[in-house]
């Protein structure tokens, strides 16, 4: 694999992501395989933010810790990122700055770049904050990218703002090109040959993925409310209103899931979602959709809590959780996100196996994976298979409905515990539920046998599930002597430290959660040694994991700092363990 | 398989389900469930273009005694359901019933934006002034001074107006019943369902267990008045002014009316295709619709 990666960091408002994304899609599109990396502050002004777009010759999953080109927009970026500077990568900053100490820079084995960001910036172009095209402008000449990319990305996203502004941040991109074509010298970190030849690769991240896969299955309503990092599925599925889907911004998080299970009731496949609090006030309603066996999907995007938390930083902790949540006793369905591609038919399938089932499939992501991007070819994100799975169960259509007989009774006993569903409205089925315990025709009971035989049939669709529950992924060779065991949205970073470590470990990764896959355990009776690798301080997967199969992982790489951890973190710290 | 030509009758909406109906013995609630089943009739509307959602409560339990469509949900919850449900099936009548200290209280913050929000249902507020199915503590529209487990020297909170409460925050159609006259409560219920927006019925409902001494059957009677006599419903102001009666003298009928577009009416997935609820129609999105979409990310 060759790469290079180049990092930005500068305040917010400086441009800092919206220019890097126009970066990163400049090099898809050039035939490269890009994941791009977003750390941000919660805030809209100042503060200290990063953006890594790294772009390779093979597909690559994961950010890294090391830089090949640091463009420091802010007084924080050198400090903070200098030592993770490759072995001649450059660092690129503003000239006039007299903070930097250029000697220091080359002392830790980098090249000092001081360029004139600014004075090109202002006159070449006419703002300051231009200086983020001027500086990406000299990384490209450093790293031997093809200056048209840059170009044709410019053109694009300053069109709407007319004619005169694309020209002049084309100016300002070819001034800063050619001031970084002199200083090239012998840089050592080129980009290899473009693998993929001139294409138009989506750049996705993992809520753009959820919302993709619900449309294509026929997502028709969604309720929801504001709450990093869940809100872009909610706005990305508000744009799409007009392809007939109800989307609406609730009072609050509780009002969010009611109003889903409602249009849910009504027949319409439905979403809801929120992040670690947001989720925290819907549980009441999960336990409903239990006991009324009401189809949901319900995505909750992690971020690191408790509480507020960081609220603009990832982590795995709502896992048990999750897995937990909702009083009483009832079928609920689990399963996580493993990166944008997976979040696209995994969400998709969430909304057939609620279906169903009559229950809620929550999809775990986190705030990783819901805003780095991954380059993937359209063709990854696949129309034809999504919609030939689409499987509604035993919901009866009304077309269905003309030939039943009256008597409909909407939780009728069954041997696999699922009841045939109607949809309300149609004459020969009257859908009727109540929140108590209830007989098969809906009404409130209290009688025990009646009790008992319900509580049975609700609880017997997990067997059905649990057939349909995959078991988690082995990646790497079998015959390592080290086993990762991780979930979610790891999933990329531990795949690169597998590659990245001659065959010493592989990794079982798990997705589908609850009801545990009936060859859940294998892998790991398999594994000949085995350390948890989460994101989260108490080891939440390896808790689960001895819950559901006996097995005790005592060794565990954990990390809850906010920050997702790099596949040279990991490596790093299975050097202590591998000996 | 009922035809829709075929006239509905009371018979329509008597309970098939097995419930055993669990109200006291001259509960309030059962005037408010006669009122509906008269409304639907009056309406010619069939039980099956019906829905019901509820909270928790003793009035609550009604979706059991009323047969059509039914949902009992958690309490407070019943309003954002309704709504849900009703952007998906638009073209059915959905009820939203629930208690005073289900729907104002517990659910208070979904009230106040469902009035905002104007979905065009029905809501129609049990209110007896007391948490009856948990035994007598005060609610939200409890009165300062109101005794009880909770509330043992008397309430010191200001009981809540819902009527000016509703007309404050944006509510297109407001009324007050009084369970105790069937026939006009019947109408009430009968315009509601046609107002095309949200409206809302505070509705007077004597507990005969917990209200001992004011709020019974003849303590309402004595005090109720048809605002019909001399209030014109267009009049937001003097509606609010009506609202603030109480005591000697309680106003029943309609407060305020106001036609406010609904949001159903301007929700862009029902726009589309009027004619087809959003939940009856086919799944997969069109192809080339998709396509487009996952072009925009290249």
């Amino acid at each position: 694999m060759s790469e290079v990666t180049y990092t930005i960091g500068g305040e917010a408002g400086q441009g800092v992501e919206s220019s890097g994304a126009g970066f990163a899609r400049a090099h898809a599109r050039a035939g490269y395989h890009v994941f791009a990396l977003q750390e941000y502050e919660s805030r809209i002004r100042g503060g200290h933010n990063i953006y890594q777009v790294r772009a390779s010759d093979q597909p690559v999953r994961a950010h890294s810790r090391h830089h090949s080109v640091l463009i420091a927009l802010d007084d924080d970026t050198i400090p903070n990122c200098l030592k993770d500077v490759r072995p001649g990568g450059a660092v690129i900053y503003d000239a006039e700055r007299k903070d930097v100490d250029a000697a220091a820079i080359e002392a830790a084995g980098a090249r000092a770049v001081g360029a004139p960001l600014k004075e090109i910036a202002t006159t070449v172009g006419s703002d300051k904050i231009m200086a983020n095209t001027v500086a990406l402008s000299i990384a490209s000449a450093l790293s031997g990218f093809d200056f048209a990319a840059v170009e044709e990305v410019i053109r694009e996203n300053f069109a709407r703002k007319g004619e005169a502004a694309v020209d002049t941040n084309l100016a300002v991109a070819r001034a800063g090109y050619e001031w970084g074509l002199q200083h090239v010298d012998d840089f050592p970190h080129r980009l290899p040959p473009a693998p993929n030849g001139n294409g138009r690769p989506m750049l996705v991240h993992g809520n753009q993925g959820v919302v993709l896969g619900a449309i294509a299955a026929g997502c028709k309503a969604v309720g929801g409310y504001p709450m990093t990092p869940w809100s872009s599925v909610l706005e990305y599925l508000t744009e799409s209103r007009n392809l007939g889907i109800v989307a609406q911004q609730t009072e609050d998080e509780i009002a969010a899931i009611s109003f889903a299970l409602g249009a849910s009731w009504g027949g319409a496949r439905a979403l809801t979602g929120s992040s670690g609090g947001g989720f925290a006030l819907m549980v009441e309603h999960l336990s409903l959709a239990g006991m009324n066996e009401v189809p949901l999907v319900v995505i909750e995007v992690q971020r690191a809590g408790p509480a507020t938390g960081l609220a603009t930083r990832s982590e795995q902790s709502d896992l048990l959780f999750a897995l937990h949540a909702g009083h009483g006793e009832f079928p609920m369905i689990v399963t996580a996100l493993k990166d944008p591609v997976d979040a696209y038919y995994r969400t998709a399938r969430a909304f057939n196996l609620a279906e169903q089932y009559q229950c809620v499939v929550m999809v775990l992501s986190d705030l990783h994976t819901s805003n780095s991007l991954l380059s993937a070819p359209t063709a990854a994100m696949d129309y034809d298979t999504v919609v030939a799975q689409i499987d509604r169960g035993k919901t009866l259509t009304h077309e269905q409905l003309d030939d039943m007989p009256n008597g409909y009774e909407r939780y009728a006993f069954s041997e696999d515990g699922i009841s045939p569903r109607a949809i309300p409205g149609h004459a020969n089925a009257l859908v009727h539920g109540m929140s108590d315990e209830h007989d098969e025709s809906g009404a409130i009971t209290e009688e025990s046998i009646n009790r008992t035989k319900m509580v049975q049939k609700r609880m017997r669709k997990l067997d059905g599930a649990r057939e349909q529950m995959e078991p988690p992924e082995v990646y790497g060779p079998a015959t390592a002597p080290l086993s990762m065991v991780g979930w979610g949205g790891t999933y990329g970073t531990l795949r690169e430290v597998v590659d990245r470590s001659d065959g010493r470990v592989n990794l079982i990764h798990y997705t589908d959660l609850q009801p545990f896959p009936a060859e859940g355990a294998r892998p790991l009776q398999e594994a000949k040694r085995l350390v948890a690798v989460e994101q989260n301080f108490t080891g939440q997967l390896a808790r689960y994991l001895r819950a559901q199969t006996g097995i005790e992982i005592s060794q565990k790489i954990i990390k809850y700092d906010g920050r997702q951890m790099s596949p040279e973190w990991v490596l790093e710290r299975l050097e202590g363990i591998a000996g | 398989m009922t035809t829709a030509t075929a006239p509905v009758t009371l018979k329509a909406y008597k309970p098939l389900f097995a419930a055993e109906n669990t109200w006291c013995v001259g509960c309030g609630d059962y005037g408010i469930l006669a009122a509906i089943q008269q409304a639907l009739v009056q309406l010619q509307l069939p039980p099956h273009r019906v829905m019901v959602f509820s909270g928790i409560g003793c009035g609550s339990k009604l979706p059991d005694y009323l047969q059509c469509n039914g949902w009992q949900t958690l309490h407070g919850r019943a309003l954002p359901a309704a709504q849900g449900f009703r952007l998906v099936q638009h073209d059915m009548t959905v009820l939203a019933v629930t208690g005073d200290g289900d729907g104002l209280g517990e659910g208070g913050n979904h009230w106040l934006h469902a009035m905002r929000r104007n979905v065009n249902f029905t809501h129609l507020v049990e209110n007896n002034q007391t948490y009856g199915l948990t035994k007598g503590q005060a609610s939200p529209t409890s009165d300062p001074g109101y005794i009880s487990s909770t509330t043992p020297e008397g309430s010191v909170e200001y009981a809540m107006n819902p009527v000016a409460v509703a007309l404050a925050a944006g509510a297109t159609f407001v009324a007050r019943g009084f369970s105790g006259n069937v026939k006009q409560l019947r109408d009430l219920i009968a315009a509601a369902i046609e107002h095309p927006g949200y409206a809302i019925i505070d509705i007077l409902q004597p507990c005969i267990t917990w209200n001992r001494v004011e709020y019974t059957f003849k303590w309402f009677r004595e005090r109720v008045y048809d605002l019909a006599e001399d209030h014109d419903p267009q009049d937001q102001v003097a509606a609010f002014a009506r609202s603030l009666e109480w005591g000697d003298r309680i106003p029943v009928g309609v407060f305020y009316r106001t036609d406010r577009a609904s949001l159903d009416s301007q929700t862009p997935a029902i726009q589309m295709e009027p004619d087809r609820a959003v939940a009856l129609r086919d799944l997969p999105v069109d192809r080339e619709q998709f396509e487009a979409l996952k072009a925009a990310l290249t």
